[in-house]
């Protein structure tokens, strides 16, 4: 186990690594560079020579190769640089509003299973009945509706039956917990119920298959309580391939939600990224683009062991 | 002759009048899978809407008229108008237009030749296999949205620009998929008899092999629609994807649609209906036909 604990972690270079060379070259291959984009807006007559001395502060000037190692050496001592925009170190940046994004995922995840674990379990019990029928459309409902249009109209619907709108300014979880809720609930209830739809469908057909093995068969034929064979027998090896989905939509919750932070005017790590993008703030968006990977990958890492531990036939070598 | 015979009487049971072999499955299909049915139904309907979109259309999707501007809903505007007093109805009809290109043509692109890697990978295996799949990995490691987004960058806004950030990161997603069932595909003997044929890889990969992870294939393309089609939305909403005055639906819930909300409501409600009942449509019947083809798959 320890063995394979630790191969799986060095795998994780590889990939990590991988990730870091794509997102470098991708940035570097945009047309125009921060520096252009600075100037640009600000309209005055700039000369070349002030175009490359801003280069060379920023390190553009030297070779692609050379950047790359920097950076890298840069990630291995936790120096992740300083943003090109604001000249503020990155941690900074996306310290303060990594607070915000993880609640969000945390609270559009805690939706996503409220919603799924038990609408799939009812599914999978009422199969072919109207019941399933009813929480499947409502699942696939959740994936067509777009989360940022579900945002758009809970706005308006506040605006217009209640005069109302929540919070613009974020307020931490412990400052004023009415305050803060008041303004995350909505993002994460639009969030959540998208994310929820693939789990949903994920626990209805884990569940069917579940309900067709042996020892379901055998539980109930040695006569035990319909609710204990669900909960101890059913639904725990159920689990497995849910726990999947749902870690990995974790991940991508944290760094993804782009579109709806835009909607509810929200200062998190999506629209820092869309703004880094469009400032080609290059060492910003590697950050971002990085930590996202990272936690991505740790999570598909941390679902395997769970693996492990709820499914003791699982044993890896 | 006595061997033909109940065939025949099998054929002349009233009602079961000759009927060629898709038509049949299609009957099957609706009988069998109603909410499949339906979704197939309102594919079809869009995909009408959009073939006579200069037929059906009331006015022109560009046609301003600013003598109308922000109207409710009324006779002549069955759906109001926007800010520039274009016609919403027409500009919806329109927009489904925008909506099945990028849909289908990102959908197509990146679900095949996602299914060529996959392919290829389980049929090379060992190094070549392992090589790709940490290429996939990479990949698979980015949300969707930021590689559409860098892709965008990279190569500017405009409908077929669109098309190849939507495609993109559905490569990897497809190749995946394709290739765990091409992996059970390989130790099929009819595979070992086409090499012991001498027939050369490309003819094994195309001929013997694609068309038997077909079932995969296919329901990943009817999904991959749907979120194309979402996908190009939330682009065209963030402003990074197709460009005014082009009509599409992700488009139009941006700027106007949100300032105005509060006194014509109506631009931000009949777009998002529009995309969410599109997508809809194309994820119930990739569902139901999941579910006739291959009952096993779980991925999405």
């Amino acid at each position: 186990m320890r063995k394979y604990i630790l191969r799986r972690l060095l795998l994780m270079i590889p990939t990590l690594l991988g990730v870091a060379v794509i997102i470098f070259l991708l940035v570097r291959v945009v047309p125009g560079d921060i520096v252009e984009m600075r100037y640009a807006g600000q309209g005055a007559f700039v000369t070349k020579d002030l175009l490359e001395k801003e280069r060379a502060r920023l390190g553009l000037d030297k070779p692609l190769w050379r950047q790359f190692l920097e950076w890298m050496w840069g990630i291995l001592r936790f120096d992740f640089g300083s943003s090109m925009w604001t000249g503020a170190p990155i941690t900074h940046e996306i310290a303060i509003r990594f607070q915000l994004s993880l609640q969000l995922a945390l609270m559009a995840t805690t939706v996503a299973v409220l919603l799924a674990i038990p609408l799939g379990t009812l599914a999978a019990l009422r199969q072919d009945t109207w019941v399933d029928y009813v929480v499947r459309v409502f699942s696939i409902a959740g994936l067509a509706v777009p989360s940022f249009w579900l945002g758009i109209l809970m706005i308006l619907t506040f605006l217009l039956f209640f005069g109302w709108l929540p919070p613009m300014v974020f307020t931490p979880l412990w400052k004023n917990p009415w305050e803060n809720l008041s303004q995350l609930i909505w993002p994460a209830l639009a969030v959540g119920y998208r994310y929820s739809a693939v789990s949903t469908r994920m626990t209805r057909s884990a569940m069917l298959e579940v309900l067709r093995e042996d020892y379901i068969r055998t539980a109930r034929a040695k006569g035990l309580v319909e609710k204990l064979i669900l909960t101890r027998h059913a639904l725990k090896n159920a689990m497995l391939p849910v726990f999947t989905v749902i870690g990995l939509e974790f991940a991508f919750l944290l760094g993804g939600l782009v579109v709806t932070e835009q909607v509810f005017n929200l200062n998190g790590l999506g629209l820092l990224f869309v703004e880094s993008v469009s400032r080609r703030d290059y060492t910003l968006v590697q950050a971002l683009v990085l930590l996202v990977a990272f936690v991505y990958v740790f999570v598909n890492f941390f679902v395997d062991l769970l693996y492990a531990w709820v499914d003791p036939r699982i044993r890896y070598q | 002759m006595a061997l033909n015979k109940p065939l025949d009487a099998v054929a002349e049971v009233p009602g079961e009048a000759y009927r060629p072999g898709w038509v049949r499955a299609v009957v099957r299909f609706s009988r069998r899978r109603r909410l499949g049915a339906a979704g197939a139904a309102i594919v079809v309907l869009m995909s009408l809407c959009a073939i006579s979109a200069p037929l059906i259309a009331p006015y022109g999707p560009l046609e301003t008229d600013f003598a109308a501007q922000l109207r409710r809903p009324n006779v002549d505007h069955w759906l109001g108008t926007d800010a520039f007093g274009r016609d919403l109805l027409s500009r919806l009809i329109y927009g489904s237009r925008t909506a099945l290109l990028v849909g289908f043509t990102s959908a197509f692109l990146g679900a095949t030749l996602g299914a060529l890697v996959g392919v290829a990978s389980a049929y090379f295996g060992g190094r070549i296999d392992l090589g790709i799949q940490r290429i996939v990995d990479i990949f698979l490691s980015f949300p969707i949205i930021i590689l559409a987004l860098a892709v965008v960058s990279i190569l500017g806004t405009g409908v077929f620009n669109v098309i190849m950030a939507i495609t993109v990161p559905m490569i990897p997603n497809s190749s995946r998929v394709v290739r765990s069932s091409a992996l059970a595909v390989r130790e099929m003997p009819y595979v070992d008899a086409a090499r012991a044929a001498g027939f050369g890889h490309r003819r094994i990969i195309f001929r013997h092999m694609l068309p038997n992870v077909m079932a995969p294939y296919l329901i990943m393309l009817t999904a991959y629609v749907g979120q194309a089609i979402l996908l190009e939305a939330s682009l065209s909403f963030l402003g990074l994807g197709v460009q005014e005055p082009t009509a599409a639906w992700g488009l139009m819930l941006r700027g106007a649609a949100v300032e105005f909300a509060e006194t014509a409501p109506w631009m931000a409600i009949f777009p998002g209906l529009a995309i969410s009942l599109g997508v809809f449509a194309f994820n119930l019947f990739g569902d139901s036909l999941r579910d006739a083809l291959d009952p096993k798959l779980r991925t999405l």
